[in-house]
């Protein structure tokens, strides 16, 4: 006799661990957790039974579990290639909405498609291909050029084209005559200075749901669970939306920031308008969305820990560790990217490159302002979102969680006098997911989001 | 008749909204597709929005006197940028001083734009020319 209990596993297929977290639902408790190595390339199923056969020998066999649910980074998470005309608009809004969409953007295309670009771009081997260009009722002969280059491609990928509405007749006809699946949605920048970016989104994921996890591979496990439901990413973003807004019975904690430092890249994920906190700012550039992510593929702690060097500047890290052969010792990181900092200068220089990823990628996500001066004095121009009055920082992945001073990595996300440019928060509160809980927030937010928040709320550590 | 876009602005460190405000109305008015930039916007916003729209036309305001300065090289780069032959408008008050406007004139034609105005023209004037210049016939 087996018996339904009220609880969920939450597994996140990774690229290196298969990880799962149970969730009793009752309780609102964490009863369970393991991990074991992702197996992907062969089967995935057997480093997915491998995390069950563990989880059912911890809780005693026979257990049916209420909700089985997954998402996935594996099989290098979902690979995007976003096209659009002018690189800071059509380009950037394309680009944005991907990345908000939990994808890995690993090429960023303006203008007319060359056929050099078109080989490196097939080369990429994206999942999907999002096509944009012209506002509505602007620029037609970009996107129809580039529709007419990837119709004639090799590439056999879902294409979602959102851009110029006038010129979506014709580039359905071309893309026909391709034999191309595609989908039409609307333009992510139908005019100047509008960014309409939810649409593409929810495409995006239904199209992983439905192509991308069979076309990689893990359609199996889904005869285990009741389904991968997005990417990794798009659980942890969900979770950030979840926590910030709360539920109509469950408040949130307001808008915040999320800082996710990794071994590939460091994510910043913010939940916040970002609007000027004083008046009379002028405000330049895209609009920024509500809930916006932002990815920094040269600030992985392990991969790309030679980038952070040179993106931060050695002599400054030198300057807080003494005597350290830098070169050689972050020379190995990408050889050993499971490793954990052994002696206590490989732990200090750990927690010195995590900060200047931490402060690197917080720059970059966050707004600038400038002052400049005109005939009636200073005028203030704000890029960006101005996050200066969020309360909360959020701080996950492994580097901040299994570091002894988390709290002094997220004090570099903090607005500071040094850099009063950088309209980063100014006097947050910090909190840890020490726990490694929040895709498995994400997922649980899908079947009840009042107890997803409420698990979360109680298993974010506040530093 | 096909509906006209234009791209509209201030040029430069420059915040005066009203006449931009006043432009904008104005235009809609007369039906044309207005993409408003606003205030403190550089060469090269107005170039790439005209691109991205496929814009007929950029006009450009400018009144904190340095428009000389400010609007040097902007038809070059709309060359550049595969914009050539867009038709260039600039008014406001465009330079300091009392200058003899037909010498002011001179140099802005010479620097590459279509019409240039002088302080307190009214909008109807700059609808017209524009009527005339990009093609619009009356149909009254």
């Amino acid at each position: 006799m087996s018996k339904t209990s009220n609880q969920g596993l939450f597994i996140d297929f990774g690229s290196t661990f298969t990880k799962l977290v149970l969730i009793d639902f009752d309780s609102e408790r964490v009863i369970g957790r393991t991990q074991s190595p992702s197996t992907v390339d062969t089967d995935i199923t057997v480093g997915l039974n491998s995390v069950l056969d563990e989880i059912s020998k911890q809780q005693g066999k026979n257990i049916q579990y209420r909700h089985k649910l997954a998402c996935s980074s594996a099989a290098g998470g979902l690979k995007m290639v976003t096209i659009g005309l002018v690189p800071e608009l059509t380009a950037e809004a394309a680009k944005r909405a991907a990345l908000g969409a939990g994808s890995k953007v690993v090429g960023v295309y303006s203008y007319q498609l060359t056929k050099r670009e078109l080989y490196e771009l097939e080369a990429m081997a994206p999942d999907i291909v999002l096509l944009a260009g012209g506002t509505d009722g602007g620029d037609k002969e970009t996107i129809l050029h580039n529709a007419a280059i990837l119709s004639k491609s090799g590439l056999s990928v879902p294409f979602i084209v959102a851009g110029n509405k006038t010129a979506s007749d014709e580039i359905q006809t071309i893309l026909d005559s391709g034999s191309k699946d595609y989908i039409i949605a609307d333009n992510v920048m139908p005019e100047i200075g509008v960014l309409n970016v939810d649409e593409v989104r929810s495409i995006i994921r239904e199209v992983f749901i439905s192509r991308i996890i069979d076309a990689k591979g893990l359609k199996n496990a889904e005869q285990f669970i009741d389904g991968i439901l997005m990417p990794t990413p798009t659980a942890v973003l969900t979770a950030a939306k979840l926590i910030s807004e709360g539920t109509t019975d469950e408040e949130g904690l307001g808008e915040l920031v999320m800082v996710d430092i990794g071994g590939a890249t460091t994510d910043i994920h913010s939940v916040a308008k970002g609007d000027a906190i004083k008046p009379g700012v002028v405000y330049k550039g895209l609009p920024e969305p509500f809930v916006k992510r932002t990815v920094e593929g040269d600030l992985g702690l392990r991969y790309n820990a030679a980038s952070i060097l040179q993106a931060a500047g050695k002599e400054r890290i030198e300057a807080q560790l003494a005597g350290l052969d830098l070169d050689k010792m972050v020379g190995q990181f990408p050889l050993f990217p499971e490793k954990l900092p052994e002696s206590e200068s490989e732990e200090n220089l750990d927690t010195e490159m995590a900060k200047n990823a931490a402060r690197l990628a917080m720059e970059r996500h966050a707004g600038t302002i400038e002052t400049t001066y005109g005939p009636e004095g200073p005028i203030f121009v704000q890029y960006g979102k101005d996050l200066r009055g969020t309360k909360t920082v959020i701080g996950t992945g492994g580097p901040l969680i299994f570091n002894r001073v988390p709290e002094g990595i997220l004090q570099e996300t903090v607005y500071s006098e040094a850099n009063p440019f950088s309209l980063k928060p100014q006097s947050p509160d910090f909190y840890l997911d020490e726990k490694y809980l929040l895709y498995a927030i994400g997922l649980m937010s899908e079947v009840d989001p009042d107890k997803a928040l409420r698990v979360a709320k109680k298993y974010l550590r506040r530093l | 008749m096909e509906q006209k876009t234009v791209v509209l602005g201030v040029l430069g460190v420059d915040a005066h909204v009203v006449g931009n405000k006043i432009m904008e109305y104005s235009l809609r008015q007369e039906g044309f597709n207005v993409v408003n930039l606003g205030i403190f916007v550089t060469q090269e916003e107005f170039i790439k929005a005209a691109i991205e729209t496929n814009a007929d036309a950029i006009l450009v305001g400018s009144l904190c006197g340095h428009g000389e300065l400010d609007c040097k090289g902007f038809r070059e780069k709309c060359v550049e940028a595969g914009k050539g032959d867009i038709h260039l408008v600039a008014g406001g008050r465009l330079v300091v001083g009392r200058q003899d406007w037909k010498g002011v004139e001179e140099r802005f034609l010479k620097m590459g734009f279509n019409r240039v105005y002088p302080p307190d023209t009214s909008p109807k004037v700059v609808m017209e020319d524009l009527n005339k210049d990009l093609g619009i016939k009356d149909n009254e």
